[in-house]
């Protein structure tokens, strides 16, 4: 149809200036009235939809040519571009190592973190059709944008158990795809592993240790065997190797599953794996943990408590509302919330060890931090928001209060905060409890009296953050509690301490008796991150939860800790230094109660650098951030000589560009 | 721009009213526009525009009849199928997951429920753990280090999946998919590892199932990953090689013991599939071994660890067409395209000699080795003699109530009873098929001394050892005119002795005397059922599950190649067809099976050589033979069928995928009703005369 119309006009103009010539000029008037009828004509159909076409065709042209052009580009190509532009690029750290001759040695298990291991579904309900093992979480997430409310659905949690709802089996991804990229062109594991490769690693001796990331640590081996699997493909790897011990590289949560795991291997069946308590000595040679949230991220809590962290905060800030209705159609952030309090995983991070270690009303162990100055001395990065004075005046951030009702709040001196305790406070009816009861998150359960004693607190610590989420959140964290502790032992050899929930704690565990393990705690350092909160009630607290950060709590200051009603302190942007770093750096260095055995602790930190240009170096290879730094030269190095061979000795012990020592040195822990 | 000038809605009645006006002021243009302007006086400005508007029209008139040529109508058209292409892609991702079926419901009537559907509903529920062994060719590999030319391959799958690099470079490829001519393992610089996970097979292409519909079945009725277990392993090298470079036996050993123990005792059933058939027999022997040649499980592991091996289309006992790939890289298929489009093959994909770069990369994998034709004269018959004798493929057919389009049933029963000498597996020329055995003259070839390389020189790049053979050697090869099972193995040990020196290191052909023999305990034996005993586990159960109803390749008829210069001296002669109701088709005589395992190898093991207690089976470990019968898939939108017998196809029919998940949940092989067969299995079986 349009073939035709398109053709008919051209003809006519065709003909129509040959046949002018022989015309005289009455008939070239009349010609050229009916020239111009035709003109409209041929303007009107030479319009929008053949000009849409046309473009069309010509954008995709072009793209066809780019991308034959990409395609037919030999793969080297943009590095001789950036090799070009920059200088030579130093060489990847597993081909700088393999020129000196190292050699695969120890089997490497890689143990991930919450959220980027992969999940995909085994079976669903009926709105999940075609989805039979194809990825829910990872991969594209094309699926949260065609039908949120069953990936919502699916990727929730029974509210009770924390296991399976009912006709619904979302199962971690097996292998090294679980997370060698979390989305596509977004690294995990996947850099670490090519540097791996280089020095002759393949799949027989390197293992992703999967898990359901959302599942409680023990419930992995009670729904999925995961435990098991772990040390039976351990003892496989030792064996096939000729009995050389395996390095574990746990990263951000499986760093305490995997402390959960050496528990478990060495506790008799049926609660533990029945490894013997010499398991870890025979197969383990390092554990080198990576941005190891040893002791919970204050993150976790804004997270439990209203679903936001940071960057949702300041999402909140910028575009108010557009979270509050748009994806899920609506309530986005109690769809979220609803989701995630479904999760026991997330638990697993609430900060622990209460005051002693995260700090009292008056008092936190990293008071006296000022990021940009620190910044500027330790490193002469070009950093654009470095250029402040280095007039700071020494103020003291009271980060131990985790989480405080308004700026005044959390910088009042305590004697002169009002705090009415919420622990009594009588819950009062549901609020708005007609409309809104699709959505379960238990702030609906609360009641307007309720909400008004949290607020009333003023400030929580770390300590009386726990009881805080027993009472907003009662079902979330009697559930949570059989799976998860947060207190500071006072004598291991408790028999209570062999309950399963303990395991994850290594305040109230002892480290396996195997002297020649080492432990690695490796983690970026210089970049804010979140260590205190301050909040307010939301003002539309109809159908909503009814706290969320105070965005507009700002400091004024250049060297501010405080930006958008969040404190933040040193760390790699999701864990704070002294969560990542106290436990090598103290409770466990040499013997103490908590390491019984003297296993040797390194901490190893890597100074965060920005990638120089964002358009080669991509996520940069200096990195200090949570996630990127598995991309970092310096941790990839350290990782390669231990796995082929070296010790923490070797690699020149400890390596420290924060306050850690001196911040552990506070803590008042018994030993 | 454009556009709106020309829409301008608003204007035109008011335009068309004063279009005579307009005319004249467009002819008096010269004099001014003050005219028009007068004439307009009423919308003066819009007059104006207007007019000037036109004039530019005017003048653009011929830029645009130019301006639209050839590139803007390629451009319109690109759109045009582009935008229909979204539009199409959108309202595809839009349409609900269901709607084929939908729509396939409409057209032929409510489908039957898939087995795991309809087993669920029965109440069945994941009991025992199940392992998948793929067979040769179907299960992924990918690269893990490699030289120049494969940068950015790491990682990426070289075989299976899109086969992407295959087109882009195709001589980087071959060169990483070839093992080392000596080794049979790595060629220095270069790691090629199978995949690993359900994802190694399920998908042998995208589309293209292996695995992945028995397994979406089995999840219905509970399954998941941990209590179903793929032993993905690297299929080009030889068994034993595979615990040598890359642990794999030892990995599966790992993984059956790990999920009989997470799934409280209940042992494993195991679903072995083409080679992985022999690659789990071979396991079978080796997990009992003593270290360091075997896995050191002890003498019950079998018994202990594995409750039924559910064998599709194994090739027990070789088959054919591994003999036709290793002497002349081809098969029915090659041969008939060769025959189709000469000269094709030969020069095309790879640049230049493609079946010599084919042979060249297979002839270094071990693996295809092991599907030789074992067990000599004895099984696949003699130069007068075979036990599929009287077999007739068209009769056969019209029997099974097949319409199929290829087979002509026009011919009747034209059954004049010739006697294919199956025998035979490979003849030199169409006049010596049919002839007696007495009245052929053979030239024994085994003392020829071979002569100098031909044309070394220009074809040194591709290794095949045909260069080392002499003009004479392959006269006096074609001049033993006919090759039987047993024959065979001289043949290509004649014409490649090296390739087969590696091979003698892995495989044996024969059948043993005495299986007490200590010679027996070498690996080499493993793979051989006719050279091995199976394990003591009287109570495990062995199935033997074959598509039947397919013509498949059983004999070849050669000929010298043509142009004997560069090229592989013998290809199969496609202008060999018998008459009307022959068996003989393009060179190639078929028999009864699953178009790649004749009936007899897959069958004979369980019918026969296993049945009861043997001295093959000396704890009478239960066998059952479950036949399936090919019927083509009734109308397109079911894709590969619902009921095909073909060798892969087959992991798709329903009755089959019933049978494994009875099993899987429980079942005997009494309960699923004992042997199923369509074929002449036992009779052929009874021809053969085994001591037992």
């Amino acid at each position: 149809m349009s073939f035709l119309r398109r053709r008919k006009p051209s003809e006519k103009q065709h003909v129509a200036p040959s046949s002018e010539q022989k015309l005289e000029e009455e008939e070239k008037e009349h010609h050229s009235r009916k020239n111009e009828a035709k003109n409209k004509e041929a303007k009107k159909k030479w319009s929008c939809v053949d000009n849409c076409c046309w473009f069309v065709g010509f954008i995709c042209s072009l793209w066809w040519i780019l991308t034959f052009l990409y395609n037919a580009m030999p793969a080297s190509f943009p590095q001789y571009v950036t090799e070009a532009i920059t200088g030579p690029l130093p060489d990847p750290p597993g081909v700088k190592l393999q020129k000196e001759g190292l050699k695969a040695k120890h089997p490497v298990v890689f143990v991930p973190g919450i959220v980027t291991g992969g999940l995909e579904l085994w079976e669903g309900h009926q709105c999940a059709e075609g989805l039979f093992r194809k990825r829910l979480w990872g991969g594209t997430f094309g699926e949260v944008y065609k039908r949120p409310l069953c990936w919502v659905e699916h990727m929730s949690l029974d509210n009770e158990t924390g296991l399976d709802p009912a006709g619904i089996r979302v199962r971690p991804v097996h292998g090294l795809v679980a997370a060698d990229y979390f989305v596509p062109g977004y690294f995990v594991w996947a850099v670490l592993i090519a540097n791996l490769a280089r020095i002759g690693y393949e799949e027989k001796t390197m293992y992703m240790a999967a898990y359901d990331w959302r599942l409680s640590f023990q419930n992995n081996e009670v729904r999925d065997q995961t435990l098991s699997r772990i040390k039976s493909n351990i003892e496989l790897m030792v064996a096939t190797n000729g009995g050389k011990k395996a390095v574990v590289i746990p990263h951000s949560m499986g760093v305490i599953y995997f402390l959960h795991f050496m528990k478990w291997v060495e506790a008799p069946a049926p609660m533990g794996g029945g490894g013997g308590p010499d398991w870890c000595a025979k197969h383990i040679k390092a554990v080198m943990n990576i941005g190891g949230p040893f002791l919970g991220v204050p993150k976790a809590v804004a997270g439990l408590f209203s679903a936001e962290a940071r960057d949702i905060a300041m999402a909140k800030a910028i575009a108010p509302g557009a979270l509050d209705k748009d994806i899920f159609h609506i309530q986005t952030l109690q769809y979220l919330m609803k989701m995630t309090r479904t999760w026991d995983s997330t638990m697993s991070m609430i900060p622990k060890g209460g005051d002693t270690i995260w700090g009292s009303l008056d008092w936190s162990p990293e008071e006296g931090y000022i990021p940009s100055k620190k910044r500027k001395q330790r490193s002469n990065s070009t950093e654009v928001s470095g250029d402040s004075g280095t007039e700071s005046k020494s103020r003291n951030v009271k980060y131990g209060r985790m989480i405080s009702f308004g700026k005044d709040v959390a910088e009042a001196p305590s004697s002169e905060i009002k705090r009415i305790d919420f622990r009594d406070a009588i819950k009062g009816k549901n609020v708005a409890n007609n409309t809104c009861r699709d959505v379960w998150t238990e702030y609906h359960d609360m009641g307007f009296g309720g909400i008004k004693a949290v607020a009333e607190y003023k400030a929580y610590t770390a300590g009386e953050i726990v009881d805080l989420l027993h009472f907003v959140a009662p079902k979330m964290m009697a559930r949570g509690d059989k799976h998860f502790s947060y207190g500071i032992a006072d004598d291991l050899d408790d028999p209570k301490y062999n309950h399963y929930k303990y395991w994850s704690n290594p305040l109230e565990t002892k480290l396996p008796n195997a002297p020649e393990m080492e432990i690695y705690s490796m983690y970026g350092v210089g970049i804010p991150t979140e260590r205190a909160y301050v909040y307010r009630e939301t003002p539309s607290s109809d159908c909503y939860i009814p706290f969320e950060i105070d965005t507009s709590a700002d400091e004024d200051d250049e060297d501010k800790c405080l930006k958008n009603g969040v404190y933040t302190v040193d760390g790699d942007e999701t864990v704070p230094a002294l969560s990542a770093g106290f436990m090598c750096a103290k409770a466990w260095r040499g013997k103490t109660r908590f390491n019984p055995s003297g296993i040797k602790t390194f901490v190893r930190e890597y100074d965060h650098a920005p990638p120089s240009n964002l358009l080669l170096e991509g996520r940069g290879t200096q990195s200090g951030a949570h996630v990127d730094i598995m991309g970092n030269f310096a941790l990839m190095e350290d990782i390669i000589r231990v796995a082929a061979g070296a010790t923490g000795e070797d690699l020149g012990g400890d390596r420290v560009y924060s306050d850690i020592f001196k911040w552990s040195e506070k803590i008042n822990l018994k030993l | 721009m454009r556009r709106r000038k020309g829409g301008s809605e608003p204007k035109k009645p008011q335009n068309s009213s004063s279009q005579p006006a307009d005319s004249v002021a467009e002819s008096n243009q010269k004099k001014g526009n003050s005219a028009a302007e007068d004439l307009n006086s009423g919308k003066k400005k819009s007059g104006h525009d207007e007019n000037s508007s036109n004039s530019n029209w005017k003048s653009k008139k011929k830029q645009r009849a130019k301006s639209w040529n050839c590139v803007d109508s390629c451009c319109w058209f690109v759109g045009c199928i582009c935008s229909l292409w979204w539009i199409l892609l959108f309202s595809y991702n839009a349409m609900p997951a269901s709607f084929p079926q939908y729509v396939t419901e409409a057209i032929t009537g409510p489908l039957p429920d898939p087995p795991g559907v309809k087993l669920a509903k029965d109440g069945l529920k994941a009991k025992h753990p199940v392992v998948f062994v793929p067979g040769i060719v179907t299960g992924g590999l990918e690269l893990w280090e490699g030289h120049q030319c494969a940068e950015g391959l790491f990682r990426k799958r070289l075989w299976g999946g899109t086969f992407g690099d295959l087109y882009k470079r195709p001589l980087c490829w071959v060169e990483h998919m070839s093992l080392d001519n000596e080794t049979g393992l790595d060629p220095p610089g270069i790691r090629i590892r199978p995949v690993s996970g359900l994802v190694a097979a399920d998908y042998f292409a995208p589309g293209y199932f292996v695995w992945a519909v028995l397994i979406a079945n089995l999840a219905r009725i509970g399954y998941e990953e941990k209590n179903m277990y793929m032993a993905a392993y690297d299929w080009r090298i030889s068994f034993q090689n595979t615990e040598v470079r890359d642990q794999t036996l030892s990995t599966i050993k790992s993984n059956i013991e790990l999920m009989v123990a997470t799934s409280g005792g209940k042992k494993v059933v195991v679903i072995p599939h083409s080679m992985g058939v022999l690659y789990f027999l071979h396991f079978m022997k080796w997990v009992e071994v003593p270290v360091p040649m075997g896995g050191g499980g002890g003498s019950d592991w079998c018994a202990r660890h594995i409750k039924a091996v559910m064998n599709i289309g194994g090739p027990f006992l070789g088959v054919p067409k591994a003999v036709s790939g290793l002497l002349s890289a081809e098969a029915r298929d090659i041969a008939v395209a060769r025959a189709m489009a000469p000269g094709f093959l030969d020069k095309d994909v790879f640049g230049l000699q493609t079946l010599q770069h084919i042979m060249r990369m297979t002839r270094t994998w071990d693996s295809t080795m092991s599907m030789i034709p074992k067990g000599g004269d004895t099984i696949w018959g003699g130069l007068d003699w075979s036990p599929e004798e009287g077999y007739e493929c068209c009769t056969k057919k019209s029997k099974n109530g097949n319409n199929e389009t290829g087979a002509p049933n026009d011919s009747g029963n034209s059954g004049n009873a010739t006697k294919v000498h199956y025998g035979r597996i490979i003849s030199f020329g169409k006049d010596v098929i049919e002839l007696h055995s007495s009245k052929i003259e053979r030239v024994d070839f085994r003392g020829a001394i071979k002569g100098n390389n031909l044309a070394n020189t220009t074809c040194t790049d591709v290794w095949t050892e045909y260069h080392h053979l002499g003009a004479g050697d392959v006269k006096a090869a074609a001049d033993f005119k006919v090759y039987t099972a047993e024959s065979v193995l001289d043949l290509l040990q004649f014409v490649a002795p090296k390739m087969m020196n590696r091979g003698g290191a892995h495989f044996s052909y024969g059948i043993a005397d005495d299986l007490d023999d200590m010679k027996y305990d070498h690996y080499k034996y493993w793979s051989n059922p006719l050279e091995t005993k199976l394990p003591n586990a009287p109570s495990m159960e062995i199935f033997s599950m074959y598509g039947v109803g397919i013509p498949t390749e059983r004999a070849y008829v050669y000929k010298f190649s043509p142009t004997a210069d560069c090229y592989i001296p013998f290809q199969i002669d496609t202008s060999a067809e018998g008459n009307g109701g022959s068996c003989l088709k393009g060179g190639v005589f078929s028999v009864d099976g699953d178009e790649t395992v004749p009936t007899l190898s897959a069958g004979f093991m369980c019918a026969k050589g296993w049945r009861g207690k043997t001295r093959f089976n000396p704890s009478g470990i239960k066998t059952y033979i479950r036949e399936y019968n090919h019927a083509p898939p009734a109308n397109l939108l079911e894709g590969r069928g619902t009921q095909s017998g073909a060798h892969v196809d087959i992991m798709g029919n329903f009755a089959l995928i019933e049978d494994i998940i009875r099993v899987a949940a429980g079942a005997t092989g009494e309960d699923l009703g004992g042997d199923q067969v369509h074929s002449n299995i036992f009779q052929w079986s009874e021809r053969i005369n085994l001591e037992l």
